[in-house]
């Protein structure tokens, strides 16, 4: 019988969301190629998660529970996983587009001689074979894929695949795996978290982006406020940043995040070429700008003609009283 | 030091992308071609770290011969030398065949450090820096934006959701550069002329010693197109309190997402 691998994301103790998406995403697979669902869990104190990564589609937890994993290294993450593919012979492997999973699938895929296509958010089953579609050009344009042979292996875009409805009663069984994790030439050595509570921008289902229309970097809390009235990530354009308002980690487009969240608000943004192409594939799009003319109006959903420094405080104001009547 | 820098030739970020007529690829005609800009933050660092230790600067790229001219921005930026791999069997490649002829062209180099950019910007792949350091069996680290090279090790850190990683590494290792990890610099007039002068060596599919199965993709394009067009915008008209509230009410009876 066919059989799907997945790789299960562990930071801080959980399971990270985008890989329950990509098992919800396996499951779904799984009942077009008859296949079965096999995740695999790496780290320390991993076993107990396994109930939860099978409740999501999983028949088989692969659980490489090791103090030499307890921190994330390449090599020996790919080692483990690459140890499953080769003997389960799946014939798909889906991993997160996450920084862990984009750096230990190349890996894997050089490991096993598997064709590896990236940042995928589509897949569909032809003729027993998947085909897949993925954003190229930051979003500027889409290509459709396939694979010659098996593993079919992709590396599924975080907050595009929808999360399936977990069964706490579902069967499933743990094989504990074991792999040689002596070698690891590169390894974490600290972790240095960003601000608490921060929403990652490519995992935010709200996202609110200032531009050059803010003016200045001590505009710039404005933005901020209504992310947070909002429960909102913070985005930026690359005018901003490249002028140093903020983090290059805040940018937004083409050589920045390209994110699909369901609301996006663009602020003080004109749009240009390389910003839509990161976030056009949102669901919703709202922008508030001065310029009637500006492109960013082309993409939008509903568009605000008016000054950022007038409608951003009132818009934070009734979105916090919006959202505090309604829990 | 000997450092080699994974280079790629991309369209300009800027530039609008329209499908060729095979329906696979782009339209190749208009497009103004730039060095990706990941990978002049990757040539910025080995340039810095061969200022600071001495050594070479070694650019690597594979592609047509227009790719030749992102090789002489990199030895006008102050790179010592480049290697062009250039055949017509490489344009079926995919990742995995492309990341087999840069590991065979840069293996008999033995260099101390590759460096690549963390993606080149258009194919938006992210997986030559791993590919390549698994089929050169090195170490790797990935998303930097901070390194220090020591005696045969490296300090780097690492981007990823929400908070930096500090690595260690033991070198040689692939390590690619993320945005923020420096400034690249601007090529001098005098660094143009030189770079003029510099040498670029081109190498087959034979003269690399790869094989037909090394290069066989594994993966196809097999259609390529623009994304939909958007619905359309609906303007909200007004003053600002209006503005804001049929906004409020919109998002929330209408699109749904509040």
């Amino acid at each position: 019988m066919a059989t799907i691998v997945t790789f299960a994301e562990v930071r801080e103790g959980k399971v990270r969301r985008p890989s329950l998406e990509a098992v919800s995403e396996a499951r779904r697979l799984a009942g077009s190629l008859g296949a079965t669902v096999q995740s695999v869990l790496i780290g320390q104190g991993v076993a107990p998660l396994a109930a939860e990564v099978a409740s999501y589609g999983a028949d088989r937890v692969h659980v490489f529970d090791d103090a030499e994993l307890a921190s994330y290294a390449t090599e020996s993450y790919a080692r483990a996983l690459a140890q499953v593919i080769t003997q389960e012979k799946p014939g798909v492997v889906l991993l997160p587009y996450t920084a862990m999973g984009k750096d230990v699938a190349p890996r894997v895929a050089a490991r096993v001689g598997a064709g590896l296509v990236s940042d995928v958010v589509k897949l569909e089953v032809k003729d027993g074979r998947l085909e897949a579609r993925r954003p190229v050009y930051a979003g500027k344009a889409l290509a459709t894929v396939r694979w010659e042979g098996e593993p079919q292996m992709a590396t599924l875009r975080p907050n595009v695949f929808a999360l399936g409805t977990p069964e706490a009663a579902r069967k499933y069984e743990t094989v504990t795996g074991s792999a040689d994790v002596s070698t690891r030439r590169a390894r974490v050595q600290s972790v240095q978290a960003a601000g608490a509570g921060k929403v990652e921008l490519t995992e935010a289902q709200i996202i609110v982006s200032g531009g050059r229309g803010l003016k200045g970097p001590e505009n710039f809390h404005l933005v901020e406020e209504l992310a947070a009235a909002l429960g909102a990530a913070v985005g930026a354009s690359r005018a901003v940043v490249d002028a140093g308002w903020v983090d290059h980690q805040m940018q937004v487009g083409q050589t920045g995040k390209t994110v699909s969240p369901t609301l996006y608000v663009a602020a003080g943004i004109s749009g240009a070429i390389q910003h839509l192409a990161g976030m056009s594939s949102s669901k919703v799009i709202v922008a508030i700008n001065k310029d009637a003319d500006a492109p960013i109006f082309k993409v939008a959903d509903y568009g605000i003609v008016g000054d950022v420094f007038e409608i951003l405080p009132k818009l934070a104001a009734a979105a916090k009283e919006f959202r505090s009547g309604r829990h | 030091m000997k450092i080699i820098v994974c280079v790629k030739q991309v369209p300009d970020t800027e530039a609008r992308i329209r499908v060729a007529p095979d329906g696979k690829g782009i339209a190749e005609g208009e497009l103004n071609w730039i060095v990706s800009p990941y990978d002049e933050f990757a040539i910025e660092e080995g340039l810095r770290i061969k200022e600071k230790k001495g050594g070479e600067v070694v650019l690597v790229t594979l592609g047509p011969d227009r790719a030749q001219s992102a090789l002489r921005s990199g030895l006008a930026m102050g790179a010592d030398s480049a290697l062009h791999l250039k055949d017509s069997s490489f344009e079926q490649l995919d990742t995995l065949g492309t990341a087999w002829a840069l590991a065979a062209a840069i293996r008999p180099l033995a260099p101390d450090l590759i460096l690549t950019g963390q993606q080149g910007v258009g194919g938006d792949h992210s997986q030559i820096p791993g590919l390549l350091a698994e089929i050169l069996d090195l170490p790797q680290v990935t998303m930097a934006v901070k390194m220090e090279v020591g005696e045969a090790k490296a300090t780097v850190e690492r981007e990823i959701e929400g908070a930096h990683e500090v690595w260690e590494t033991s070198l040689p290792a692939v390590i690619s550069a993320q945005k923020g990890l420096n400034e690249p610099r601007y090529a001098s007039l005098k660094g143009i002329m030189a770079a003029k002068k510099k040498t670029i060596e081109v190498r087959d599919a034979a003269a690399l010693g790869l094989k037909p199965e090394d290069l066989k993709p594994k993966t196809k394009v097999v259609g390529l197109e623009l994304p939909a067009a958007r619905p359309g915008v609906k303007m909200i008209p007004g003053d600002a309190d209006a503005q804001v509230k049929e906004l409020l009410r919109l998002l929330h009876e209408e699109a749904k997402v509040l």
